[in-house]
């Protein structure tokens, strides 16, 4: 089946197989930053944003996208010019192995969106369900909140 | 926290933007299966029901025919050649006890056949019609079982190598003595003794083991991998496979962490047999149940420590007793063995009266290995916790009992001698301790002394206090090697080729900052290449706690070679002799006449005008010792006298890693390793049936710490200088995750007064804990 969705703000209109995964169909389509640590919607690594909502993109069927908006972190920043929250990551030390880091990058931007100014409980709150093996936690919510902080100073 | 040493350096000791840091945010395709590879087959395992098994018979014709399907391997149609999957140097320590296909399954996971075909559904569907035709054997599921009398023989293969007495299912042994035990013990005043348990617990490494195996345009293998040990890959997958070693590639892209499941050889040689047989690339990555049940773990382990003291504390007799379940092989099994004692017993080098003995005892489950802390997690629980009652019967404060007894710079343990990598070590000296340093300062952060006089009760909460020192090393002494290159640009800037592996530690940044600080030049003119046995010179891997020290001293090695030939050059140019001139700021500057030169102009020199050259250099280090780095760990935690719930409330861990070169990253290291480690103590365990079967192999029924988990933990580092270290730096990727599980345990018991010694602690053996407590008393 085909089926329309956008991806980043560019529109797709793309072949699926019935019962593909979106991450299955996003890694086709070369959005490479989805990646699967699990396939059962454990751990995170796959998360996308759907009309602004984080959503395990393993366990979700592709078709369900159909007329919707999908954002990875490819569609955040570039290479040349990355996101505040993705300069976050990096500066307060998120970024060690990096396979958690897109998922919780836009866990992190979902939560920024709906509460701006969140506490350090509120971050492990919503950070819940992706999984760190690498970093022990503390240095995500220093950058989740310095990305906060710079959002308050208006810098995004 | 860095309490600052206060040296004028300026790449090393800042916290520069990792050299992937960006990338890795912007989700740039730096992973092994990111890499699109046109035609690829997918490889799939087909793995034993059986947790002990003979294979009568195995049928592949009507798997053959399913559409799609290129190629089935098993026992039958691979040459047999017996190995160890442990990446470790040659000759690998680790007894050859595998092949690549056997007619024989030890474990409920032992692969049986390899499947390549077009598409994954085809592959599964091909993995169902396999026909195999088992005769099950007895099986043993604890190192008790196995080392009974008549037990079944796991390894009766005749070809296996290296196993200290395959008859009795013992792959490993240690015995060593110094002193006189028995004296000892007898001239001691007080005599503790307890036994601490740790269970089957994995790495879960985020990203699951794969790898892709493809031809480049001359036809040699390539394999892109996910591996902590790429050049023990391309050796050991050359004499399985009995390809020429120049034939193969193997690329380390990114990797999405390891831990040590990483450092074992499992997917690539059948990746490349899949690929030879077929001749296209092939493809393999395991789902999380796969990686679970058939990787590694750490070695479950049962550790009795016996401490004789003076009344004044002094320790005066220490006995361990380690037994490990290796699991169906053994990777690893002698070398963590001797571990337990190697790393944990030198930490209290007063008593006089030392014996480490201890088995690796082979059982029909899964294959534990390489993990992070590699025995000296499980020696330092039981250490720990018997310190603990050491200073409980001496009447003693724990740390205090912990400042009389450990070892200082100057001095020395005659385990460092007797104990090395499955065999005699060499004498060592420790050159830098800050131990005394990181006890005070974490005691004063952590506010122990006010803690300690609890413990406090908030309704059924009891909240208590516990502390534990560790170390670990830097490298393998004698063993580890690393080298590194250094290559001019003309521009000035230069390339750093290593072939060290960053699994996601930070090692490339890390060598970056070492190479730019020893050039005098900023980090943004250093690109770094790592891991790739094509175009990075030899380096052991990542493992052993070895990079920043090995492969950090290659990297000084290479730069200060560099830097004479820059002032050899210079000095053609400037006919001044060399002895006049400095290298600062991307320059080369005559102390006499003051002239100088930038990089670039002798970069331009030496490539196009005259007595041309490139300068590049290349070192090699081996490492001549392995300075430990030391750690001191205190936590709080809640117990629920109600339910038997454990909270961690507060964890302060001190650490003295040297001088860190890049103190968050050291910090990361440290944060990570504990959150590890505090898994581990709560909730972190493999469960198996009575036959055999893991029956928790998902992050659902496996927990591992969530961001709720990991409480109020604060990471001092507390620098030390170590004079053979890279700008005095010692490692610090594993000393941390020594610390929860005897923390844990002690502040347990200073909370509710019952001794938690099996791991993890979890609510069920809390209440059962507290309920004997009762009847005790």
């Amino acid at each position: 089946m085909k089926i329309y969705f956008e991806l980043n703000g560019r529109p797709q209109y793309v072949e699926v197989q019935p019962g593909e995964s979106l991450l299955s169909l996003l890694r086709r389509l070369g959005t490479k930053s989805v990646r699967e640590g699990c396939g059962m919607g454990e751990c995170g690594c796959c998360v996308i944003l759907l009309e602004g909502k984080p959503v395990r993109s393993c366990i979700l069927f592709a078709p369900k996208v159909q007329g919707k908006k999908v954002t990875t972190v490819e569609g955040l920043g570039s290479l040349d010019n990355p996101h505040p929250l993705q300069r976050a990551f990096v500066e307060a030390g998120a970024v060690q192995c990096g396979f958690c880091t897109p998922g919780m990058i836009l866990t992190a931007y979902a939560l920024l969106a709906e509460n701006p100014s969140p506490t350090p409980q509120e971050v492990r709150d919503y950070l819940l369900g992706n999984i760190c093996r690498c970093t022990g936690y503390n240095k995500i919510v220093d950058a989740v909140l310095l990305a906060a902080a710079w959002k308050g100073e208006g810098r995004w | 926290m860095v309490i600052q040493l206060g040296r004028p350096w300026e790449v090393v000791g800042q916290n520069v933007p990792k050299v992937d840091g960006i990338p890795l945010a912007m989700g740039q395709p730096k992973f092994t299966l990111d890499m699109e590879i046109p035609g690829a087959l997918i490889g799939k395992l087909l793995y034993s029901p059986h947790a002990h098994a003979e294979i009568i018979s195995i049928d592949a014709s009507e798997a053959e025919r399913v559409p799609g399907v290129a190629c089935i391997l098993h026992h039958g149609n691979v040459p047999r050649v017996p190995y160890t999957t442990a990446g470790q140097g040659w000759p690998e320590p680790s007894p050859y006890d595998t092949v690549l296909f056997d007619r024989k399954v030890r474990y409920v996971g032992d692969r049986v056949a390899a499947v390549a075909a077009e598409t994954e559904e085809a592959a599964w569907e091909a993995l169902q019609k396999i026909r195999v035709e088992y005769r099950v054997l007895p099986a043993v599921l604890t190192p008790e079982e196995a080392l009974a009398p008549g037990a079944p023989v796991i390894h009766d293969e005749p070809d296996a190598q290296g196993i200290y007495e395959a008859a009795r299912n013992i792959a490993a042994a240690v015995d060593v003595v110094v002193g006189d035990l028995d004296q000892g013990f007898a001239e001691s005043d007080v005599v503790v003794e307890t036994t601490c348990e740790v269970p089957y617990v994995q790495h879960a490494a985020l990203e699951p083991h794969c790898v892709a195996a493809y031809f480049d345009e001359d036809g040699r293998l390539v394999l892109r991998s996910s591996t902590q040990v790429p050049f023990h890959v391309r050796r050991i997958v050359a004499r399985v496979l009995g390809i020429p070693l120049h034939r193969i590639r193997v690329v380390k892209p990114r990797i999405g962490g390891g831990f040590g499941s990483k450092q074992e050889v499992i997917l690539e040689p059948i990746a490349a047999a899949l690929a030879i047989r077929t001749g296209r690339p092939v493809v393999m990555n395991l789902t999380r149940e796969e990686v679970f049940v058939s990787t590694r773990t750490r070695h479950p382990f049962r550790v009795r420590a016996k401490l004789g003291a003076k009344k004044d504390g002094t320790l005066h007799a220490i006995e361990m007793e380690a037994i490990s379940c290796a699991g169906a092989y053994g990777p690893h099994s002698g070398t963590v063995l001797y571990n337990v004692g190697a790393k944990a017993l030198p930490l209290y080098n007063k008593a006089k009266h030392l014996r480490f003995h201890g088995k690796a005892v082979y059982a029909n489950l899964p294959v534990a290995g390489a993990y992070r802390g590699y025995g000296a997690t499980q020696g330092f629980f039981a250490l720990e916790v018997a310190m603990d009652e050491l200073a409980e019967k001496c009447g003693m404060d724990p740390l205090a009992l912990r400042l009389k007894n450990h070892i200082r710079a100057g001095e020395t343990s005659p385990l460092f001698e007797k104990l090395g990598e499955g065999r005699e070590g060499k004498p060592q000296l420790i050159r830098s301790c800050a131990l005394a340093e990181c006890l005070r300062i974490g005691a004063e952060r952590f506010g122990w002394h006010e803690k300690r006089k609890g413990p406090r009760w908030e309704g059924s909460w009891a909240y208590g206090v516990g502390m534990a020192c560790a170390m670990q090393g830097s490298g393998i002494t004698g063993i580890d090697m690393a080298t590194a290159t250094l290559i001019m640009n003309e521009d000035g800037s230069f390339r750093l080729l290593i072939g060290a592996t960053d699994l996601g530690t930070g090692a490339d940044t890390v060598l970056a900052q070492i190479a730019a600080e020893a050039l005098g030049i900023p980090l943004e003119k250093i690109s770094v290449y790592s891991s790739d046995t094509d175009f990075t010179p030899f380096d052991k891997g990542a493992y052993a706690s070895s990079t920043t020290y090995v492969s950090g001293n290659a990297v000084l090695l290479a730069a200060e070679r560099v830097k004479g030939q820059i002032r050899e050059v210079a000095a053609q140019i400037l006919g001044e002799p060399v002895e006049h001139l400095e290298l600062a700021r991307e320059k080369v500057v005559s102390r006499q006449s003051g002239r100088a030169m930038s990089f670039e102009e002798i970069g331009h020199r030496a490539f196009y005008v005259a007595d041309q050259r490139h300068i590049m250099a290349s070192a090699s280090f081996t490492c001549p010792e392995s300075p430990p780095p030391f750690a001191a760990f205190f936590c709080e935690v809640g117990v629920d006298t109600e339910t038997g719930a454990v909270r961690v409330e507060k964890f302060v861990a001190a650490a003295d890693c040297g001088q860190p070169i890049h103190p968050k990253l050291a910090e990361g290291q440290l944060e990570g390793a504990v959150a590890q480690g505090i898994g581990h103590a709560l909730f972190e365990e493999m469960r198996f049936s009575a036959r055999g079967r893991c029956v928790n192999p998902t992050f659902f029924d496996y927990r591992v710490p969530t961001s709720l988990d990991v409480p109020d933990l604060e990471v001092i580092l507390v620098p030390s200088e170590e004079p053979t270290g890279p700008f005095g730096a010692k490692s610090i990727g594993e000393v941390g995750i020594n610390g929860p599980l005897p923390a844990i345990a002690n502040a347990i018991y200073h909370a509710v007064g019952v001794r938690l010694t099996r791991a993890p602690f979890t609510p069920e053996r809390v209440l059962q804990a507290l309920r004997k407590g009762r009847a005790k008393r």
